[in-house]
């Protein structure tokens, strides 16, 4: 049978010289969902990409100006939902550097033990999501398994295994429970081998190394001019930790070690996450050692905290208290502040300006996804388009964050 | 901590540093937002501050102030360890007039920052690459962060269904009243009542 496009003029199968455009997302498996790329091919190099979020902005900012302070809580949990505990704690500390509060110490430890529990079950998410994007189904599976430990831990602790919503202004919902070391203590080493038997299995794939050495460099002055914080940032070399050099809670009296890349590739970013859980782990066993058994967790300033209960339903006064906190919310001074703690992905910010009454004026949250994020059609221009991938995973942004 | 930076600023620049103060500990200059420009570039390059990382830039609307708009940049030097909030006031009371210099070509990593404030304050940054709406979709009407933009006011790209449509009660449907939900004895902004 003869060809049927054989009186085809030879002009018309010339191919395409022009860039091509294609879109990749919102709707794409290694997208997370909510972001989409506008990209410019030239054959599969990307000439330029357009990177564009916003598909789950959820007005976090405006809904803060229309409750109490402590109505943020369950708004702050659902920014970074793979670590919520970090939010909580760190928008607590906002207020409470804004009203000038100091939590009792046992709460200190506490909240640092959560936070980096939070933190692990972060990184865990990250690298395992990554690993699955190119492949390895089966370490993202391990991954979760560890996470799923991390979980029971803060169920637990919380009654909630994804949105805690556990931080109180001056203080935690409830107090640590009496299993809390013992269950970090079991659990840790766990996790901790299973993080070894995935790192094993992962870095010795000659495919996934290749997949991600060399590709997404960026030098530690692009990083820092670009506004990237966090894991990403200490991938390129530069050792800025908030907990380091800004301790805030406990940070100052435990040890650990900020680890640092060199190349700033997907690689580096992929093994400082893996560190950095092992980092944290190291924290939470000596926070088991220092937080006290017994002793407050919440501080008794009135002008904060609920009043215990028996006293609500036994005294006027506590009654009144009760009510006024609940309705009109607790009053913040007037004024401004800005705290920063370091969050799953780098410098987590909250702005806040009261005007003096119960309900915040202004919540602006400075979340480490979005510069980052910002920086991603650097870090594609001349790259391959099968980079996307995973590029895109070891930034590990998060849509809630990254659209508020 | 970093009360040297704000001696600094106001030796250099004396008049154009409107106001300063520390409250909570975070040094904060109230600068001339004609001079703003100048000002960045000075505390990203003098090797005495080296402010390279841009951390956040945001606004807050005072819709009761002349100019209305605050624009707040946060710095921070990681080899000096210092930060600095530097504030520059902006338009009037109607809205309009809302311009600052862009500082995307002294810290490219302010280029998000801007685009999400004006998308969502509304200010305009001059000299700005790139300046589309980042958070909202093109069609949207108005900035969501101003103080009288409604907050139960919603702009869908589909209308909602009708009752006929539906063929239930609607009215507990979003979007949902201007008071719902919300602790009394507080000020509400510019929120729509005769829904």
């Amino acid at each position: 049978m003869e060809p049927i496009d054989l009186d085809l003029d030879e002009n018309e199968l010339e191919l395409p010289s022009e860039p091509m455009h294609l879109n990749m997302g919102p709707s794409h498996p290694a997208m997370h969902g909510t972001v989409r790329m506008v990209l410019e091919l030239s054959g599969e190099t990307i000439v330029k990409s357009d990177v564009q979020i916003g598909y789950l902005h959820r007005g976090f900012e405006k809904m803060c100006e229309r409750g109490t302070w402590a109505q943020v809580f369950p708004y702050a949990d659902r920014l970074n939902y793979v670590s919520p505990m970090l939010n909580n704690v760190g928008y607590a500390l906002a207020v409470e550097k804004l009203c000038d509060i100091a939590v009792p110490d046992r709460c200190q430890w506490y909240r640092m033990i959560l936070g980096e529990l939070a933190r692990i079950s972060d990184h865990l998410t990250c690298t395992g999501a990554m690993a699955m994007e190119l492949g390895a189904f089966t370490p993202f599976l391990w991954f979760i398994k560890a996470r799923e430990m991390v979980w029971d831990i803060l169920e637990e602790e919380t009654g909630a295994r994804l949105t805690h919503s556990f931080g109180r202004i001056g203080g935690m919902a409830k107090p640590p429970t009496p299993a809390l070391k013992e269950m970090c203590r079991k659990a840790i080493p766990t996790i901790l081998g299973i993080l070894e038997d995935g790192e094993g299995m992962l870095l010795k794939n000659r495919i996934f190394i290749d997949r991600l050495e060399n590709v997404g460099n960026i030098s530690g002055e692009d990083a820092v001019a670009l506004s990237w914080t966090g894991p990403c940032l200490r991938a390129s070399g530069v050792a800025y930790d908030v907990r380091k050099a800004h301790p805030y809670l406990k940070y100052d009296e435990v040890e650990f070690d900020v680890p640092v890349g060199k190349n700033g590739d997907n690689l580096d970013r992929f093994l400082i996450r893996l560190q950095e859980i092992r980092q944290s782990a190291r924290i939470i066993l000596q926070c088991c050692d220092r937080m006290a058994d017994e002793g407050p967790v919440n501080t008794d300033d009135p002008r904060v905290m609920l009043p215990p209960k028996e006293d609500v339903y036994t005294t006027i006064e506590a009654t009144i208290q009760h009510f006024k906190l609940v309705m009109e919310g607790a009053k913040v001074p007037k004024g401004e502040v800005y705290s920063y703690t370091e969050g799953g992905n780098g410098e987590l910010g909250f702005y806040l300006v009261s005007d003096g009454t119960g309900t915040p004026y202004r919540v602006r949250i400075r979340p480490p996804c979005f510069p980052i994020t910002g920086g991603l059609s650097k870090l594609l221009a001349g790259a391959m388009l099968s980079d996307i991938v995973p590029t895109f995973g070891s930034l590990n942004m998060i849509g809630g964050e990254c659209d508020h | 901590m970093s009360e040297r930076v704000l001696q600094v600023l106001r030796d250099k620049f004396g008049d154009a540093i409107l106001e300063t103060h520390s409250q909570c500990g975070d040094d904060t200059a109230v600068v001339d937002a004609s001079k703003w420009k100048e000002i960045c570039r000075f505390l990203k390059e003098s090797p005495q501050l080296d402010m390279n990382l841009i951390v956040d830039l945001c606004g807050v609307d005072y819709p009761d102030r002349e100019p209305r708009f605050e624009v707040v940049l946060h710095l921070y030097s990681i080899p000096k360890r210092h930060r600095l909030r530097l504030k520059a006031r902006v338009g009037d009371a109607e809205g309009e007039g809302a311009e600052i210099e862009s500082i995307t070509d002294i810290w490219p990593g302010a280029n998000w920052f801007e685009r999400e404030t004006f998308d969502l304050m509304g200010v305009t940054f001059k000299n700005h690459p790139d300046l589309r709406r980042i958070l909202m979709y093109p069609e949207f009407v108005g900035h969501p962060l101003r103080k009288d933009y409604a907050a139960n006011k919603t702009q869908p790209l589909v209308p909602y269904r009708t009752e006929s449509e539906a063929g239930v009660p609607l009215e507990k449907l979003a979007p949902f009243g201007a008071d719902e939900g919300m602790p009394f004895g507080r000020k509400v902004w510019g929120t729509e009542t005769d829904r």
